[in-house]
Order: C-alpha cells, then sequence, then structure tokens
C-alpha cells in the first residue's frame, strides 16, 4: 500500500479519530499528536490493513486506547494539577451560568461523564455510529452498551436540567 | 412533529433505545423549529451534537512523507553498508589469494620422479617420528616403582 492508498483509506475518518481524542484528552494540541500517533501507527500495519474487517473500527478503537493510556500515565506521572486544569468543566454552577455560549456549558457537562462514557456519548450521538459498530470498536456488547449510554444520557440531562432551572431562577 | 411525539421520542432517547434513524429525527426538530417551552432546554444539546460533529483536525498530516522515506533511508543505508563488506572484504581475498600464487612451490612433471619424491619425503618423516621414543622409556621406571610399592593387589592378582 503506497501513500495515496493509505490516505485515501484514512482520510475519511481522520476527524474522527481526533474528535474521540479530543473528547478524552480535551486539549486540542493533545487530540492532534494522538490522531498522527494513531495514524503512524497504522501506516506502519499499512501492508495487511486490507485482512483487517474494519480499518475505521480498529482506529477508533487504537485512538480510544491511546488516550486513555496517556490519560493513565497522566495520573500517574504527578501531572494531575495539568489535567484538572483541563477538566475544570466541573467547576460549579455559577460559573456555567456565567457562559454566554450554551454550547460551550454542554461540552463542559460532557467533561464531568466517565471516559467510558463520554466516548459513547462521542460514538453514538456525535458520529452516529451504529451498535454493531460501536461494539466492534469497544469491544463490548449491545447491551452494555445500551445502558451505559442511557446512563449518560440521564446524566448529562440531570446536569443540563439543573442549571437550565438554576439559570431561570436567577433571571428572574 | 408534535410534542407528545417528541417527548415519546425523548424518553427513549434517554433509555438508550432510539435507532439513528430517530435520533436523527429529534436532531431535525431541535435544530429546524422553535421547540415546546418545556422541551427548549434541549435544544442546546442537540445544537451541540451538530456542531461537535463538524470539528475538523486542524493539524494536516506531513507525516507519511516523513516516515516512509525514513523507512527507506533505513534501507538504502543497510544497502550501502553491505556493499561496503562486500567490496572490502572481496578486495581482502583477492589479496590473500594473490600472496599464495608468489609463494608457488613448483610441481613434478614426470610421475617417477614424484613418486621418489614422496618416498623421501615420508622416509623422513618417520625416521623423525621415532625421535624422543627413548625419553618416554623412562616412564616404565615408574610403573616398576610403583609395583614395588603395592605389592599386595599383585599378589593377589599372581594367587587367583
Amino acid at each position: 500500500m503506497n501513500q495515496n492508498e493509505f490516505l485515501t483509506v484514512v482520510l475519511p475518518f481522520k476527524d474522527k479519530l481526533f474528535r474521540l481524542a479530543k473528547r478524552l484528552l480535551v486539549s486540542t494540541e493533545e487530540a492532534e499528536d494522538a490522531t498522527q500517533e494513531v495514524l503512524v501507527k497504522l501506516w506502519t500495519k499499512s501492508d495487511n490493513l486490507q485482512t483487517y474487517k474494519s480499518t475505521e473500527a480498529m482506529a477508533m478503537t487504537m485512538t480510544k486506547n491511546y488516550c486513555l493510556d496517556q490519560l493513565k500515565a497522566k495520573r500517574s506521572g504527578n501531572m494531575q494539577l495539568v489535567h484538572t486544569n483541563y477538566t475544570d468543566g466541573a467547576a460549579g454552577v455559577e460559573q456555567t451560568v456565567e457562559d454566554t455560549d450554551s454550547l460551550e456549558w454542554v461540552n463542559k457537562i460532557m467533561l464531568q461523564l466517565p471516559e467510558q462514557q463520554r466516548v459513547i456519548i462521542q460514538l453514538r450521538d456525535i458520529e452516529q455510529y451504529d451498535f454493531d459498530e460501536m461494539a466492534e470498536i469497544l469491544k463490548m456488547s449491545e447491551s452494555a452498551i445500551r445502558v451505559a449510554l442511557s446512563r449518560a444520557r440521564k446524566t448529562i440531562r440531570e446536569n443540563m436540567t439543573k442549571t437550565h432551572n438554576y439559570g431561570m431562577e436567577r433571571g428572574r | 412533529m408534535e410534542w407528545s411525539e417528541v417527548d415519546s421520542l425523548l424518553e427513549k432517547y434517554f433509555n438508550g433505545e432510539t435507532s439513528l434513524n430517530e435520533e436523527q429525527q429529534l436532531r431535525d426538530y431541535f435544530s429546524t423549529q422553535v421547540p415546546a417551552p418545556h422541551l427548549q432546554q434541549y435544544q442546546s444539546l442537540f445544537g451541540y451534537f451538530d456542531q461537535a460533529k463538524v470539528e475538523e483536525c486542524p493539524k494536516q498530516l506531513p507525516i507519511f512523507r516523513t516516515v516512509k522515506p525514513a523507512r527507506n533511508r533505513m534501507l538504502w543505508w543497510s544497502a550501502a553498508a553491505s556493499v561496503v563488506v562486500l567490496v572490502g572484504w572481496s578486495t581482502f581475498a583477492l589479496l590473500q589469494t594473490n600472496g599464495t600464487e608468489q609463494s608457488d612451490l613448483g610441481t613434478y612433471e614426470d610421475p617417477k620422479v614424484a613418486f621418489e619424491a614422496t618416498q623421501k619425503a615420508l622416509s623422513m618423516l618417520s625416521s623423525q617420528v621415532n625421535v624422543g621414543i627413548e625419553s618416554v622409556q623412562y616412564i616404565e621406571e615408574y610403573q616398576i616403582a610403583k609395583n614395588k610399592v603395592f605389592k599386595k593387589p599383585v599378589a593377589k592378582q599372581q594367587g587367583s
């Protein structure tokens, strides 16, 4: 497989890898690095890519695992301060309400979810994968995915309703 | 879409039971219509999903230009190295064989002369082989002395 062939395979889902990486790592730069890292790994395997059932699913799995490893390494390496800087989306309600951009606070609410649920929301509600593909990417059963998805959506709703109601009361 | 319909779809949605198609209906509803007041809080959620889907990786990917050549360069270096080794080794081997040609000892043309020369060489060798055998004879003395000291085993052997 030469470079052009590889790019035609990879380019359609390159941005999906990036968005998944960003969902987990939060920082754009780190997500870019993760995307590159995964694509380079894929490139080294490119000679037998055809033998894999779905290159995209494999790339998504690799991205997820890579990002989770990065997060784990950060936590164990006493880098927590850097990390909590990013996840500061878990800040107080007051600050969330002050965010003028309502889409931005949805983003912050999503950051409060556990990583696994964030990945599931990303795959389903943003990338719109069907459950078969998600099962392949996550190596989970469909029912387990549905349970986690429901839990994640309800958590988002709860947090949004909280801030929504609070905003309303404050507005009066 | 009616409110009640949206309500029931949302109920399914939060239970993780909607299909992709139904989720698309929800997205469409929230992006095209002014939602009912009690549904307004979900507008930003679905709006966010739509917005998040179009974000692109800002970094272009120059990596494959650097990765593949790196691999090739490796290949070229190893090829060059092996050529150097091969050339070096073969010139060395060539010099060696040239050296042996110079120290050629010559040969015999006539088989009879060659036979005599061989016999002479072999007899010279065999006469030299036995040199020093006398000095080994002394070792026999040790055996005799040992037999004198350890009489019993010898006597036993004689007795039996």
